[in-house]
Parts: C-alpha cells; sequence; structure tokens
C-alpha cells in the first residue's frame, strides 16, 4: 500500500469548484423568514426603556421574555446573556432579533425603535482580573536571588479578526417539536447543549446540523452558540424557518476575535547564562469570560516557549474590558506568548553581547527535557534537524551577516516554536470523552460517523484516508457527511489541533476493529471511546504534569524589506519546517502550512485592528488589512516525519502550529531591518517611523 | 421596477425588479444561482465575482440595471466550459481549495485573467488575482494551478 502521506485529491474539490456547495446561506428550501439583530450603542450602561412601533402583520420581534430556560450563553460560565436584559456590558450587545419577511422593511423598524439608557463610564483598561492563575518550576527564588544581572522588557500583541471569507450564519426550523439549526460552525454539539440549555429542553428536541463551512479559524468554535440560542428562541416563538445571517460589517463589529495581550518577561542572568524566567501575562477578555481561561492557560504554558529554562515563575490574568468579547483563534493564546518569548530571548541575547543563534541552541528544548510544568517531553525532538534544514533553505546565515550592515533595511528573522496537540490539561479525559462510531451498511460501504467539522482543513479527506487505508477499501466506498447530531456520537469540537491526532486515533481504531469483524453484506457498528494515556497525569489547580500528550514543532524563517520612504514592509520570503509527526496527507498539511504562516506573518505586521470608546474601527476589509496574493512571497515548505506512537499513522496536531511562528518571524525580520528593538504587534508604519526615530537598537 | 433583460448563463432572461437592486442578490435570490457569494458587500473580496461581457466584475457592486443588454455569466454558467474543466482539475491537482467559498470567485478570476493574458507570469497572476481573498490557502497553490492550468490548456484562451 501507498505511503499514506501521499496526496490525493480532497473529496469535498467537485462541489466547492462548481458553486454547487451549499453554504448556510445557500439554503433556499424553505420560505425563510430574516432575522436582525437590534444592539447596544454604548459600552456601558442601563436600558432605561425601549419603545418599539407597531409591526406590521408577519413580523415579530424576539427578546429576553421569550427565553424558556435561563438567559445565558453555555459555553463555560453563565456570565454572557443571550439577550440584554437591561445592563450593557459592550458597544453592539444584543437586545432583541426583528424577524420577517421583507429586509428592507425590517431595516425600517429597526431605525424606528428608540432605546434609552443611562449611560456609565466604561472601564477599558487592564484592571478588573477575573481569572488569576499562578505557577512556578524549579527554584525560582533562588534563581532570583542576588543575580548578576535581570533583564525585563514587556510585549504587547493586538486584536487579530478570524475573517474567514464566509461571514458567521444560522438557520433554524421546526422538525414537529424539535428545534432543528443548520449552520457554518465547528461544534455542533456546542450549539447542541447551547440550545437545550436556552430552551430548557432534552437532547431528542434539538437537531443540530453543520453546513458547508466557508473558514472558521476558531471564530465559528464558540461564537455561534450565541447565534444558535438567539434563533432557537425565535424558532421557538414564531414557529417558521429563520434565517440569521450577518453582513461583514456586522460580523467584524460583534464577533470574537483574538486577545490582545500585555506580557512582561523578566530573565534573572548569572555567567551570562539565563537561570530563570518570570512571565506576567495579561489578557483582554472584552465583557465576557467565554473561553478565556482556557486561552490563558495555553498562553502560560507557552511561556518558555521551545526552550527548557529550569527555573520559571508564571502569573497570568484575564481582565474584563468593555469591548466585543474575545474568544478562539487559531493559536488560541499561544500566537501571542511566542510572539513574546521569541522577541525575549533575542533581546536577552542582544543585551548580554551574545550571538542569539548560539545562546538559542544551548536552551532549545531536547527529548525527556522537563516542561513549563514539570511534565516531560517523551518523544523524539529533531528540532536541531528542522532548524539546519531551513537555515539552509533560505540561505540564512549568509543573509542574516549581510543585513548586519546599517541603513540595509532588510531583515530575515527566525522563530521556534511548539505546539502542545489536543485540549490542555485533562480537557479529554475530564470534559470531552470523545465518540466515535464506523458503521458498515449492507452494501459494504462504510460510514464515519463523528462530529468533526470540515471548515477547509480537509478532514473529509484525511478520516476517508485513515479508513480506507486500515481497512484496504477504495476512498470513494467510505462516506462521511456533514455531522447532524440526530446520526453521529459527540466526538468533541473541531479545535485544538485535535481532530486527527485524538479523532482520527480513535477512528483508525474503529476501523481495525471493524477489519476483524468483517463479515460481507452485513451491518456492522463498532464504537471507540477516548481512554487518557496511564502516563499522563495533570494538576489543573497547580499546573503540574503533562499539559498535553504530544507536541508538534515547527521553524520559520521571514525575509523582509522595509522602505526607507514610506517604512512599508514587503515579505519577500518564507521558508518553513514541520514536525507533525506524519501528514495524512502531505498537499493538505502544506496547504495549511501556506495559509496558517500567511495568517501568522499577516498577525505580525499587517493586520490592525483597533476599538475607540469600545466601538471596533476596523470593521471591513477595507480598514483592516489581510494579505493579498501580491502581499504573499513565494514559500518553501518542508514536514519531517517524526511520528508520534499513539497518533494515527504517526499523526500530531497540525492546524494552529502553522500560525503561531509567523509573527516573531516576520517581527525578528523587521527588527533586523531597522536595527530597533520590536515589542509589539502588528508592527504597522506608523510604529516602524516611531521607533526608527526613537526606539532602542 | 423596470423590466431588465439580458443574458445570464447563455440563456435570455427578463426579470421585472427594481433596477437598483444589487446585481449579487438577483443572481442568488431570484435565479437561484448561489455559487456567486457575499463575503463583504463592498467590492473588496471577490467572493462574488461574475463575468459581464467578458469582464471580471464584483456582482455587489453593480446595480441590476447596469447589465441590461449585457451577457452576465456566473460560476454556473462558467462550469459547462472545457476551460472550467481544466481550471477545475488544476485546483484540485495543486490543493488550491479549502473551504470553498472564495473559489468559484478566484475560478472566475483566474478565466478572466487568462483570457487576456494566456501565458502569465508568477507576478501576473498575482497581480490578477489580488482582487480576490482567501484566508485558508496562502494563494501559492491557486498560483500553481493557475500556472499549471495555463500549460495544460493551451490553445483554450
Amino acid at each position: 500500500m501507498a505511503d499514506i502521506s501521499v496526496s490525493v485529491n480532497k473529496v469535498d474539490n467537485d462541489e466547492k469548484v462548481s458553486g454547487r456547495a451549499l453554504y448556510v446561506n445557500d439554503f433556499l428550501d424553505k420560505d425563510y423568514l430574516y432575522a436582525k439583530t437590534i444592539r447596544s450603542k454604548h459600552a456601558k450602561a442601563v436600558i432605561k426603556s425601549i419603545t418599539k412601533p407597531k409591526l406590521p402583520k408577519g413580523y415579530y420581534y424576539v427578546d429576553y421574555h421569550d427565553i424558556p430556560g435561563k438567559n445565558f450563553v453555555k459555553i463555560i460560565t453563565e456570565d454572557m446573556p443571550v439577550f440584554v436584559e437591561s445592563e450593557i456590558n459592550y458597544y453592539g450587545e444584543p437586545i432583541m432579533l426583528v424577524v420577517g419577511p421583507d429586509n428592507n422593511v425590517i431595516k425600517k423598524i429597526e431605525a424606528e425603535i428608540v432605546v434609552e439608557y443611562d449611560i456609565l463610564e466604561p472601564l477599558f483598561e487592564y484592571k478588573n482580573s477575573v481569572i488569576h492563575y499562578h505557577f512556578t518550576k524549579g527554584d525560582i527564588k533562588k534563581a532570583f536571588d542576588n543575580p548578576d544581572k535581570i533583564i525585563g522588557y514587556d510585549y504587547d500583541t493586538g486584536y487579530q479578526e478570524q475573517l474567514y471569507i464566509e461571514p458567521q450564519g444560522i438557520l433554524g426550523y421546526n422538525e414537529g417539536d424539535k428545534v432543528t439549526l443548520v449552520g457554518s460552525i465547528q461544534c455542533p454539539y456546542y450549539v447542541k447543549n447551547a440550545v437545550m440549555s436556552i430552551l430548557d429542553t432534552g437532547e431528542d428536541d434539538v437537531r443540530v446540523i453543520q453546513s458547508v463551512v466557508g473558514g472558521a479559524f476558531g471564530g465559528k468554535e464558540e461564537f455561534p452558540s450565541l447565534t444558535a440560542c438567539q434563533l432557537a428562541v425565535a424558532v421557538h416563538k414564531i414557529k417558521q424557518p429563520i434565517k440569521l445571517i450577518y453582513d461583514r460589517e456586522e460580523d467584524m463589529e460583534v464577533t470574537t476575535k483574538r486577545h490582545p495581550s500585555k506580557i512582561r518577561l523578566e530573565a534573572a542572568i548569572k555567567n551570562n547564562e539565563i537561570v530563570g524566567i518570570k512571565s506576567i501575562v495579561g489578557l483582554d477578555a472584552g465583557a465576557y469570560i467565554g473561553l478565556s481561561g482556557v486561552v490563558l492557560s495555553r498562553a502560560l504554558i507557552a511561556s518558555s516557549g521551545a526552550y527548557t529554562i529550569d527555573s520559571l515563575e508564571v502569573d497570568g490574568d484575564v481582565f474584563i474590558i468593555k469591548t466585543v468579547p474575545n474568544g478562539a483563534f487559531r493559536g488560541f493564546g499561544a500566537p501571542q506568548m511566542l510572539f513574546a518569548i521569541e522577541m525575549f530571548i533575542h533581546h536577552i541575547a542582544k543585551d548580554l553581547k551574545l550571538d542569539p543563534l548560539e545562546m538559542r541552541l544551548k536552551y532549545l528544548a531536547k527529548q525527556k527535557d522537563q516542561t513549563s510544568t514539570q511534565g516531560m517531553f517523551r518523544d523524539p525532538i529533531i528540532m536541531n534537524d528542522m532548524i539546519t534544514k531551513a537555515m539552509d533553505m533560505s540561505n540564512y546565515k549568509e543573509k542574516i551577516e549581510q543585513y548586519q550592515k546599517k541603513d540595509v533595511y532588510k531583515g530575515i528573522g527566525m522563530s521556534w516554536f511548539l505546539h502542545g496537540c489536543g485540549f490542555t490539561g485533562s480537557g479529554e479525559s475530564k470534559h470531552i470523552n470523545a465518540v466515535v462510531k464506523l458503521k458498515k451498511d449492507v452494501e459494504n460501504k462504510v460510514h464515519i460517523l463523528i462530529a468533526a467539522v470540515d471548515m477547509g482543513q480537509g478532514v473529509k479527506t484525511t478520516m476517508k484516508k485513515i479508513v480506507s487505508n486500515v481497512l484496504d477499501i477504495p476512498i470513494d466506498d467510505v462516506i462521511y457527511n456533514n455531522p447532524d447530531t440526530d446520526f453521529v456520537p459527540d466526538s468533541g469540537p473541531t479545535v485544538a489541533s485535535r481532530t486527527i491526532m485524538i479523532v482520527g486515533g480513535l477512528v483508525a481504531r474503529a476501523a481495525l476493529e471493524l477489519k476483524n469483524k468483517w463479515v460481507a453484506d452485513t451491518e456492522l457498528i463498532v464504537t471507540e471511546r477516548y481512554v487518557q494515556p496511564k502516563y499522563i497525569k495533570w494538576d489543573e489547580e497547580h499546573f503540574i504534569g503533562d499539559a498535553y500528550p504530544a507536541y508538534s514543532w515547527g521553524v520559520n524563517i521571514v525575509e523582509v524589506e522595509v522602505s526607507k520612504v514610506t517604512y512599508q514592509v514587503n515579505v519577500v520570503g518564507s521558508w518553513s519546517v514541520y514536525d507533525v509527526g506524519k501528514a495524512i496527507d502531505e498537499r493538505i498539511i502544506i496547504g495549511q502550512a501556506d495559509g496558517g504562516q500567511l495568517q501568522g506573518i499577516g498577525y505580525g505586521y499587517l493586520e490592525l485592528m483597533r476599538h475607540k470608546d469600545g466601538r471596533i474601527e476596523h470593521k471591513n476589509v477595507t480598514d483592516y488589512i489581510i494579505p493579498t496574493s501580491v502581499d504573499t512571497p513565494p514559500m518553501e515548505t518542508v514536514l519531517m516525519d517524526n511520528p508520534y506512537p499513539l497518533g494515527p499513522y504517526g499523526a500530531k496536531g497540525a492546524g494552529e502550529l502553522t500560525l503561531v511562528g509567523g509573527a516573531p518571524a516576520v517581527a525578528l525580520a523587521i527588527e533586523q531591518a531597522i536595527n530597533r528593538k520590536v515589542n509589539s504587534i502588528p508592527m504597522t508604519p506608523e510604529k516602524i517611523m516611531e521607533l526608527v526615530h526613537y526606539g532602542k537598537d | 421596477m423596470a423590466k431588465i433583460k439580458f443574458t445570464l448563463n447563455n440563456k435570455e432572461v427578463i426579470i421585472d425588479h427594481n433596477p437598483n437592486a444589487r446585481l449579487l442578490d438577483i443572481l442568488r435570490e431570484k435565479f437561484m444561482f448561489t455559487g456567486v457569494k457575499e463575503g463583504c458587500g463592498e467590492g473588496e473580496c471577490g467572493a462574488c465575482a461574475v463575468l459581464i461581457n467578458g469582464e471580471i466584475v464584483n456582482s455587489c457592486m453593480v446595480p441590476l440595471g447596469n447589465v441590461m443588454g449585457k451577457e452576465v455569466l456566473t460560476i454556473e454558467g462558467y462550469s459547462e466550459t472545457k476551460s472550467f474543466e481544466v481550471i477545475k482539475e488544476a485546483y484540485s491537482s495543486e490543493g488550491a481549495v479549502q473551504c470553498g467559498f472564495c473559489t468559484p470567485g478566484m475560478m472566475i478570476a483566474s478565466e478572466a485573467l487568462l483570457r487576456k493574458n494566456p501565458h502569465p507570469t508568477d507576478q501576473e497572476i498575482r497581480d490578477g488575482i489580488s482582487g480576490n481573498l482567501c484566508r485558508c490557502t496562502g494563494y501559492n497553490m491557486i498560483i500553481k494551478a493557475i500556472k499549471s492550468a495555463a500549460d495544460k490548456g493551451e490553445g483554450l484562451w
């Protein structure tokens, strides 16, 4: 049999290329009513009164009075309401829906609704901490006792918008007493559980189906639970099919984004050695907690990046701020931290007048080293080979020497990074408990029954490949429809770089079991459940143990030119080497790598989003710039095999890893080009100009 | 309201409608051509691209009245052509499709480019598709696909 990494054509190419694929707004099968959200116009206020016009026939208001259950979105904490009752916590917070057959009439009704507020003073500073985590490793007291020097720097990172090209959308209708929702979502069971809670109903009364998803990147992880709850309440009340589709501006103004962060790093130095690091991380959660605690965990655990530092002290806070809530985005806290630690290690080397490469190699993590949380890197780490490969491909040594000259305004930067695969800590065993099923029908076709969503990352193809390879049957005999909670078990959400490693691992095991039981022309069903490897121990309270079952690794090198006149950055080259264990399909992984790398680079120098008085200023693709084909350099990517014993065919996580190293690589390249220390992203021309004039080298 | 007559995917159509309506909405809602996607609604992302008299245009920026007497080709009509088959194969074998939401517009942009320039360089391809945003692929596989289509479809454009 061929090596599984050999690429095949993706199974959903044809329907997508021809325009036949049905995204949520493409369903025209019913007479859908439209829903529009009425939102707050203040960042902090109390609603005094709402004056609503009398509705024409066939139009409806839906607000918190219509909610059968408890008014909150079931994510982790019970803090965010589905509809505001009186207290406003961010600009754009949903108050109610107007529902009806004609969008133009809905707009007129919206214009006539008058909301009166008691306006209050909003807090936009990092002051109101709602979650605090602290942990240490080694002997941090001793490390910071009488060092030769303490080197400390502050780093900050901005918002990043997922900017999936298909905006958020969900539709719903009744099937008997059941409420059925179809949407552009990553996590069918997150949506189902949230809707069961808001409707105060049982699991047989809610059905969730995934439509084709036009990009997600984390943006369709927990956010759709909010819109699904609103729509479910509307369908429950009105008993007609309804669509809730955002346009781009609404999407950018009110949906979750990557958490801005402020990170303080301090290193104790003795004899030119880093003996300990203190990491203090603040995340801006926006108005509600959402997933911020989990994002913070991942950021904190990444405090020492791809390095082994013997002593650490890590502190982190989630701050509530009166802005749109932030949430999941590919990387989930790691991109912020990896930016900070990669810059910091260079800044330490510069201050100590040491060669950064030599210093970094000294601390680079090795197999059997202790992780930041006193767990162990159990599996082989092949970073030395990866670094050598990336440096050869990019001609790094020659370029870094050449660009060292002042006034060249060219630079090359290299980032090293890792990404923990799967949920942080005991998430898989404690909260998810994934279940997968395979069904062989009487025609000997094998159906993959899982809740994992193909959002472009190719899991329909890779899962089918795994099953067809294990069973040695043609890929066309494997069927994998978009998940429908009436038919698939809860294999967990499509997040955290877990889908291939965890769910795919279970699917491979189920396929093997099916192979052993195989009897032609009869129906067979096999079920597999997740079991945590015994050696993995995690103390959630103290952050002690193995935070992840496995780690993927990467090296990015980015080359830039900076204009001496406009300070515009031109990215001229990008080289990457990744260890994702084993690629289930090489071209799919390289596609992930190209796209992730570009998002990471964009995060580092281009993608600027800010709020003014709590209102997002960059709310369309004219104001918020993502890279176009012209901004993108040619990319050279190499995958190195390093099979992980528990992954299917040796595969580890890949989806998020490829984004994590882009920002530090481009920031380091800019740092070299302008010969100034870079401490914040995105590194826009304005910031570069400021650094050139007032920055430190 | 006005009667607007035009050619849509090689068929003559007449629609009695507000001439200021967005062509995008008419194509999707009145003619059910939902392969034409709305990504931004302001002419920036290219997901709603169609060919009007052979020129690439973002249909979210076009009032219906403007296509009176013109030829409009959406992805649905384009997918019945031979050059579509060539570009489709190239997109598949180069891995140019991920979430697929930008893909119909990107296909239209590829066709528009190759009609003007059957043998584009990499840089000309980058310029040619710069009006179409993709957030998944990093563009390079799309560029390779267009290059490969230009080779394989020699003589079609």
